[in-house]
């Protein structure tokens, strides 16, 4: 089975400054789940940007659905970013649109009509609990709805590879443990998870979850009990 | 949000609000009001000097139909000839050439009141050459009547000449045409001004909306789906634009051809009129200036879609 995602060898530094990530060898593979995880500071944001290719690393290889990342064009880099869901840290969702808007984004990008994707749009945020919050401007949604939103965009395209950012930073462990649920429910349903978080208490309860432990710019790898 | 997916009933309609084309790019900002303020000033500027040119343009066509309308016979006075005898049957040959409309011979003192504003009133020309003046209406300003008049007086009437013109048409012909270069020099170095702010509004608007190209990006739209959305919203501040500063147009002509007919009567109005006509353009000038709102509202747009696509390749 070809792996999502493939770090081979991979470094980045800044400039001529020392190496922020390096020698990272590890492979997201389709259906997995996993968390990634260390301290703050230790470069979790960093190794999802180059997952997300926003960032290119300085030396190693990176493989994306089977492509050699170098290698891609501008054009199959969009197109494999159709297949990737990211949910930042800070959400990034555009203030001037509607939570209905935001979450339709991706599917807007992609050139649908509205009509064809306007019912899918409103059952997917019924269904993350925003039904009553569709018509509200981002201004006005607390953190965890925010948050909500940030994941129903994410998910709207149904991606093979689902990215989160500290998805749960800026809620109560209650709603922390639903919005967890709702990640278990996607990879159920097929998508490859990657959570980055500081949170021990939330993997714990997770324990099947393979850990991917960022430090000193490297990266160990825990499999899960379950995986 | 403990349902999954699948026990989630389909939406049977969207709650009303939503939309799918709402703009991406934020319809309203300060740079945004700037530049339709800057685009409306321009396109009233581009306006004012189409419409300046088309004035010039078609007063210039009236003068010279006017002036090669009308031709003249000189008749010299020389000693040994009869003048009147010469006048009259230069007159008679005249009107009776195919193509002539009418014929107004100048009597001697008439002759001579045309020389009071340069020589004064109240002098005694007899003694003078004074030339005697035939005035010819053409039916029509083609050179086929004029051969023939000219041939007709050489054969008949070799004692007058005959002045057509011409020359001082075809140098009024140029001067407009000057004016008409002058005003399209004009016109192009506004669209260039015009198209400079627009290159700074685009660049300006997309530092500002960074972070909505990097979202795009990331949910994976393409260059040209951004560009698409810059190119909207420039379009709408170009219409926007466009369509105040042909209105300050349609309202300016509309103006000074209210005015210049109210003046027609007084002295300053009748030089006026003498110059650009009526001071006022037909069903044709307006659509032109309307043309003219439509270019730059499309201008607009499709310059601000060029420039974004250009920078979203350099982001590679």
């Amino acid at each position: 089975m070809i792996a999502l995602l493939q770090f081979e060898n991979v470094g980045l530094r800044y400039g001529i400054g020392p190496e922020v990530v390096r020698d990272l060898n590890f492979s997201i593979a389709p259906r997995s789940f996993q968390f990634l995880t260390g301290p703050s500071g230790a470069g979790k944001t960093t190794l999802l940007r180059l997952m997300l290719l926003s960032l290119r690393p300085t030396r190693g290889t990176i493989r994306i659905f089977g492509q050699d990342a170098a290698e891609l064009r501008k054009d199959q880099l969009t197109e494999l970013r159709r297949r990737i869901g990211m949910v930042f840290q800070d959400f990034r969702l555009l203030d001037h649109l509607t939570t209905y808007e935001n979450v339709a984004l991706p599917l807007r990008a992609m050139g649908r009509a509205e009509e064809s994707y306007r019912s899918e749009v409103v059952e997917l945020l019924k269904w993350v609990g925003l039904g009553d919050r569709m018509a509200a401007s981002p201004l006005v949604l607390s953190g965890g709805e925010k948050q909500r939103a940030a994941i129903a965009r994410a998910l709207i395209v149904r991606p093979e590879l689902l990215l989160a950012d500290e998805p749960t930073g800026n809620v109560d462990p209650s709603l922390a443990r639903r919005l967890l649920r709702l990640f278990v429910e996607l990879h159920r349903l097929g998508t490859a998870v990657v959570i980055a978080t500081h949170d021990l208490h939330l993997m714990e309860q997770f324990g099947f979850a393979r850990r991917l432990v960022v430090g000193d710019g490297r990266v160990a790898i825990y499999d899960g009990a379950f995986a | 949000m403990n349902a999954t997916v699948s026990q989630i009933p389909r939406a049977k309609s969207a709650p009303p609000a939503f939309s799918g084309n709402v703009p991406l790019i934020p319809a309203d900002s300060v740079a945004g009001r700037a530049l339709v303020v800057v685009i409306a000033i321009m396109t009233f500027l581009a306006c004012l000097t189409a419409g300046a040119a088309m004035l010039v343009s078609k007063a210039s066509q009236d003068w010279r139909a006017e002036v090669l309308q009308d031709v003249t016979i000189q008749v010299k006075p020389y000693a040994n000839d009869d003048v009147e005898a010469v006048v009259a049957k230069a007159a008679t040959v005249a009107s009776q050439t195919r193509g002539v409309a009418g014929v107004q011979p100048y009597s001697k003192s008439e002759s001579e009141r045309l020389l009071e504003p340069w020589l004064g009133a109240g002098l005694d020309l007899s003694l003078l050459p004074v030339p005697r003046i035939i005035v010819v209406h053409m039916k029509e300003s083609g050179p086929d009547a004029l051969a023939r008049l000219r041939r007709a007086l050489a054969r008949d009437v070799p004692a007058a000449n005959l002045d057509d013109h011409r020359i001082w048409a075809a140098r009024l012909g140029v001067m407009a045409q000057a004016i008409v270069a002058l005003a399209a020099a004009l016109l192009a170095l506004v669209i260039v001004a015009l198209a400079m702010a627009i290159g700074f509004a685009t660049r300006g608007a997309m530092a500002g909306s960074k972070e909505i190209v990097e979202i795009l990006h990331f949910v994976g739209a393409t260059d040209a789906f951004i560009a698409k959305e810059f190119q909207a919203h420039f379009r709408r501040l170009g219409f926007r634009g466009a369509f105040i500063g042909v209105s300050v147009a349609f309202a300016f002509f509309l103006t000074a051809s209210a005015l210049s007919s109210w003046w027609a009567n007084s002295p300053g109005g009748e030089e006026i009129a003498a110059m650009f006509g009526a001071f006022s353009l037909d069903g044709w000038g307006y659509v032109a200036l309307a043309a003219v709102g439509a270019a730059v509202s499309l201008l607009t747009g499709y310059l601000s879609r060029a420039i974004v696509l250009k920078d979203l390749q350099k982001l590679q």
